[in-house]
C-alpha cells in the first residue's frame, strides 16, 4: 500500500465506471481528474487532461467519500482499543474520508483543550479527516453544560451526548437553550436511563428466552419524543443518532412534518441484523442501543430509502479482545464495524431491500447536510472520495481488517464492495493491493 | 436463524447427536430427554445400595466452580459424581479470584491447567456456561448448574423425572408454574422440557411485573388469576420468591403476594384431587407455599431432592461419554491422517 501517494502534483485521472453525484444518482464517468487536492476537473475535459497517472475504473464505482457521523477512534486515552492512526485508516479502508469523532474518550472532550489534543493528533496520525464531537454535559455526567463556546472555537461542528444516556429533562432542556445560542448542532442518542435500566439487549422474544436483560423500546421512543418536544420547544437543531425502533422513525418523520428541525442517522448494524444475532450468546452483537426485532429493522431500512433517516453510522467501538471475552452480560456494548459498513449495505441492495443511490446518498450527502455541508464530484470540489468495486468480494479478517478492535459484525465469509482507493484531500488513504497505480 | 431457532447443538451435542456438555434444554430431542430421564432411573437403585457407586467417572476429576454460591445445587453435584467414583473439587469462586479482578478468561485457564474432566459451573450470568464451552480446550465437559435467569436445566429435568414417577406419563397432563417467572432460570428451562416430552398444556401464573416480555412464545399460555389458573391441574410447580423484588417496584408486599399467589389448601383443592405440589427450593413457607401444603400428601418436594442426585449422575455420565467418543474420533481421525 502506498499510504504516501499525493496525486496533488502530477494529478490522477480515473476513467471510465460509474460516478455518484447526490442529486443525480448514478451517471456514467468519462473522465474525473484529480489535482492540487481537488478535483480539476470532469467529463469529457478530465478524459482529455494529461496525468501523471490513470486509472482505469470500469465496473466500479466513484463516490464522494463517506461521512461518519458517529465514530470512536478511542484516542485519547483508551489506546489499548485503538487510536487515531490505526482508527482513520480503518476508516479509509471503508471508503470514509470524514469521521466525527465521539466526546467519549479519556478525557471527555468535553473543553476546547481536548478538542486540540485530538486535532494535534489527527494533524500528525490521522488519514482521513476528523470532526470532533463535543460533549454536551462536563464528563458527560448529564450535571453540568460543558463549555460549548470553546468547544466550537476549537472545532468542533455539534454537542453530544456519545451513548450515555439523559436522565433529566431539565437539564436537557438547557442544554439545548445553550447549544442554540451558539448555532451548535446537538447529536443525541435518545435513551431514557430509567427505562433501560441494567439492560443490555433488545426486550423481545431472545431475552426472554435467553434470560438476558432487556432494553424495552419505550426506553428509545419516550426519550425521543421528549427531545422532539424539548427541540421544538428551544429551537435548536437536534440530530438523533442511532435509531433502533420502528415507533422512533415514525415520530421522526411526523415531527419533521410539523416543521421541527430534526435529522436523524442508524447505525449499518441496524439495518443488517436483529436481535437473533444474540441467540447463541454472541457477545460482538452486545451493541447499544440494541439489535431489535425484524419488524424494527425494516422500519428503519425504509425510513433510509424514503430520506425520513438522512444518514448511516458506523458507531465504530474498536475494543481490546478481553472486553468481549466473557459471558455477554460483562461484555462491552459495540461492533468493530466501520470497515464493513458499505459491504453491508451492498448487501441489502443485492436483498432489493435498498437501492444504491439511497445507500450511497446515506453515506455522502445525508451526512454533509446534517453537518451544513455539501458534497459532490464536480470540478473544484475537494478531491475526497471513494472508488469501490461493488461486484468484487473481500474476507473480513484479521489479515484484512486495519481497526484496532477485531469484532467485526462479519467474520466468517466474504463480503461484496471492495474499495480500491480512498483519496482524502487528493492523498491516497487506502489503496487495495493490486490496484494498478 | 430465527429468533425462535435454538441452535446451541453445535456447541452440546457431539456430530452423532451425543451429549458432549449440558447447557441448555434449547434444542434436545424428545428422544435424548427421555433418554435421561431413563439413565436417572438406573442410577435411583444405586442410591438405595448400601454401597452407593459405580465406576463409571473414575480417575476422571469434576470441578465445581460456583460463582454463585448455592448448598443444594452444590452438594447434590458433589454426591453424583462421587456416586460416579470422580474425583471432586469444589471452588467457590464468589469470594476468590473474581473479587481480586482476574478476569473469568483468566480464571479458566488456570483451572484447565490442573487437568480437569468437567466443570459443573453455576454463574450469575445468563450465557457464562456457553461463554465456557466455547473456550474451554476440546474434551472438557461443562454441565450448567443454572446461569442468570436463563437456564437450570439439570434443575428441571430431576423436576420432569419426579412428574413422571406420579404420573407415569407427559401427554394429557396440565402443569401450572406459578410466581416470579421473570428471574427464573428454572420456569424457562421447565417450559421447555415439558414442551418437547409432551404435556398437554402449560400455564404460567403470576402477576404481570414477574413476567417476561412474550413469555408465550417459550411455550405456554398466561393466567393472572390464581383460581382460575388452578383449574384441572395435574401439576403445581411454585417458584421461589425474592425479598428484593418488594424493592424494584416490582411487587407490593410479601402478604399481598402471598394472599393472590401463594399456594395453600384452599387454592390446591381447586386443582385435580392427584395434583401434585412441587418448588424448586428452598421454600420460603408462608410467602409461596402454606406449610401444610408443603409438608402434605401431595407434596413431592423431598422427592425432587433425592431424583436431584440420579439427574445429575446421568448427565454427567452421558457428557463424559460423548466427549470420550469424540476424543477417539479425533484420534481415530489423525491416525488415518497419518496412514
Amino acid at each position: 500500500m502506498t499510504a504516501s501517494a499525493n496525486w496533488n502534483e502530477g494529478g490522477l485521472k480515473l476513467i471510465g465506471g460509474q460516478l455518484f453525484e447526490p442529486g443525480k444518482g448514478l451517471i456514467s464517468n468519462p473522465g474525473l481528474l484529480v489535482r492540487n487536492g481537488r478535483i480539476e476537473a470532469v467529463g469529457e475535459q478530465a478524459q482529455a487532461a494529461a496525468s501523471a497517472a490513470t486509472l482505469d475504473a470500469d465496473g466500479q464505482v466513484i463516490a464522494p467519500g463517506f461521512i461518519d457521523l458517529c465514530c470512536n477512534l478511542r484516542e485519547p486515552g483508551n489506546g489499548q482499543k485503538g487510536n487515531i492512526a490505526s482508527e482513520t485508516r480503518a476508516a479509509a479502508h471503508g471508503g470514509f474520508t470524514t469521521v466525527c469523532a465521539s466526546p467519549e474518550t479519556s478525557p471527555v472532550n468535553d473543553s476546547g483543550a481536548v478538542t486540540n489534543l485530538i486535532l494535534d493528533s489527527v494533524a500528525s496520525r490521522g488519514v482521513v479527516r476528523v470532526l470532533p464531537i463535543g460533549a454536551i454535559t462536563r464528563g458527560l455526567d448529564g450535571d453540568m453544560l460543558s463549555d460549548m463556546a470553546g468547544l466550537k472555537a476549537a472545532g468542533c461542528v455539534a454537542v453530544g451526548n456519545g451513548s450515555r444516556g439523559v436522565r433529566n429533562a431539565r437539564i436537557l432542556r438547557r442544554c439545548m437553550a445553550y447549544a442554540q445560542t451558539f448555532g451548535l448542532t446537538v447529536m443525541f442518542s435518545p435513551e431514557n436511563t430509567a427505562l433501560a435500566a441494567d439492560g443490555y439487549a433488545h426486550d423481545g422474544q431472545v431475552t426472554t428466552r435467553l434470560g438476558l436483560l432487556g432494553i424495552p423500546e419505550v426506553a428509545e421512543t419516550a426519550a425521543v419524543m421528549e427531545m422532539l418536544l424539548l427541540a421544538e420547544e428551544t429551537g435548536v437543531r437536534l440530530h438523533l443518532s442511532q435509531l433502533s425502533c420502528a415507533r422512533s422513525v415514525e415520530m421522526l418523520a411526523q415531527a419533521r412534518d410539523r416543521g421541527v428541525k430534526v435529522t436523524a442517522d442508524v447505525a449499518m448494524h441496524q439495518l443488517a441484523f436483529t436481535e437473533s444475532a444474540l441467540a447463541g450468546f454472541d457477545s460482538r452483537f452486545h451493541v447499544r442501543p440494541p439489535l431489535r426485532g425484524e419488524a424494527d429493522r425494516q422500519a428503519l431500512v425504509a425510513g433510509v430509502q424514503d430520506g425520513v433517516i438522512d444518514a448511516i453510522v458506523s458507531q465504530h467501538q474498536p475494543h481490546d479482545s478481553a472486553a468481549k471475552q466473557a459471558p455477554l452480560p460483562a461484555t462491552e456494548p459495540g461492533l468493530s464495524s466501520i470497515e464493513s459498513v458499505l459491504s453491508l449495505g451492498l448487501e441489502l441492495v443485492q436483498n432489493h431491500e435498498l437501492e444504491l443511490p439511497d445507500l450511497l446518498r446515506a453515506l455522502t450527502a445525508g451526512p454533509a447536510a446534517v453537518l451544513g455541508r455539501e458534497v459532490a464530484l464536480t470540478a473544484g470540489a475537494a478531491a475526497d472520495l471513494c472508488l469501490f468495486d461493488p461486484d468484487g468480494h473481500w474476507q473480513p479478517s484479521t489479515a484484512t481488517l486495519l481497526s484496532a478492535g477485531r469484532h467485526a459484525p462479519v467474520l466468517d465469509r466474504a463480503l461484496p464492495g471492495e474499495v480500491k482507493l480512498t483519496l482524502v484531500a487528493g492523498r491516497t488513504a487506502w489503496q487495495a493491493p493490486g490496484t494498478p497505480l | 436463524m430465527t429468533a425462535n431457532d435454538p441452535s446451541p447443538n453445535h456447541l452440546q451435542l457431539t456430530r452423532d447427536g451425543q451429549l458432549r456438555h449440558f447447557l441448555t434444554l434449547d434444542g434436545l430431542s424428545q428422544p435424548l430427554l427421555t433418554d435421561i430421564l431413563d439413565t436417572a432411573d438406573s442410577f435411583i437403585e444405586v442410591g438405595e445400595r448400601s454401597i452407593k457407586k459405580v465406576p463409571l467417572l473414575r480417575g476422571r476429576t469434576v470441578v465445581n466452580l460456583f460463582f454463585e454460591s448455592s448448598t443444594r445445587t452444590r452438594s447434590t453435584f458433589e454426591l453424583a459424581a462421587k456416586r460416579l467414583s470422580a474425583d471432586v473439587l469444589n471452588l467457590d469462586i464468589s469470594t476468590s479470584a473474581t473479587s481480586k479482578g482476574e478476569s473469568l478468561s483468566d480464571t479458566l485457564l488456570n483451572l484447565e491447567a490442573m487437568a480437569s474432566d468437567m466443570f459443573v459451573v453455576r454463574h450469575s450470568q445468563s450465557g457464562a456456561p456457553h461463554f465456557i464451552a466455547e473456550s474451554v480446550t476440546p474434551g472438557v465437559a461443562i454441565i450448567n448448574a443454572g446461569d442468570g435467569r436463563h437456564a437450570h436445566p439439570t434443575q428441571a429435568m430431576l423436576d420432569m423425572l419426579t412428574i413422571r414417577q406420579h404420573k407415569g406419563r407427559f401427554d394429557g397432563l396440565k402443569v401450572a408454574i406459578v410466581g416470579d417467572v421473570l428471574h427464573s432460570r428454572v420456569a424457562r428451562s421447565q417450559i421447555r422440557a415439558l414442551n418437547v416430552l409432551g404435556a398437554e398444556e402449560v400455564r404460567v401464573i403470576a402477576p404481570g411485573t414477574l413476567l417476561p416480555r412474550d413469555v408465550e412464545d417459550l411455550g405456554c399460555t398466561v393466567e393472572y388469576d390464581m383460581a382460575r389458573g388452578m383449574k384441572d391441574l395435574d401439576v403445581v410447580i411454585m417458584l421461589r420468591l425474592q425479598k428484593e423484588r418488594m424493592e424494584g417496584a416490582l411487587l407490593p408486599s410479601e402478604r399481598e403476594f402471598y394472599r393472590l399467589y401463594g399456594l395453600n389448601q384452599e387454592k390446591l383443592g381447586l386443582a385435580k384431587p392427584d395434583c401434585i405440589v412441587m418448588h424448586p427450593g428452598p421454600i420460603n413457607r408462608g410467602v409461596e407455599i402454606e406449610s401444610a401444603v408443603a409438608d402434605g400428601p401431595q407434596s413431592v418436594i423431598l422427592n425432587q431432592v433425592t431424583n436431584g442426585i440420579a439427574i445429575r449422575m446421568a448427565v454427567m455420565s452421558m457428557a463424559m461419554g460423548g466427549q470420550m467418543a469424540e476424543r477417539q474420533q479425533r484420534q481415530q481421525e489423525q491416525q488415518e491422517g497419518r496412514a
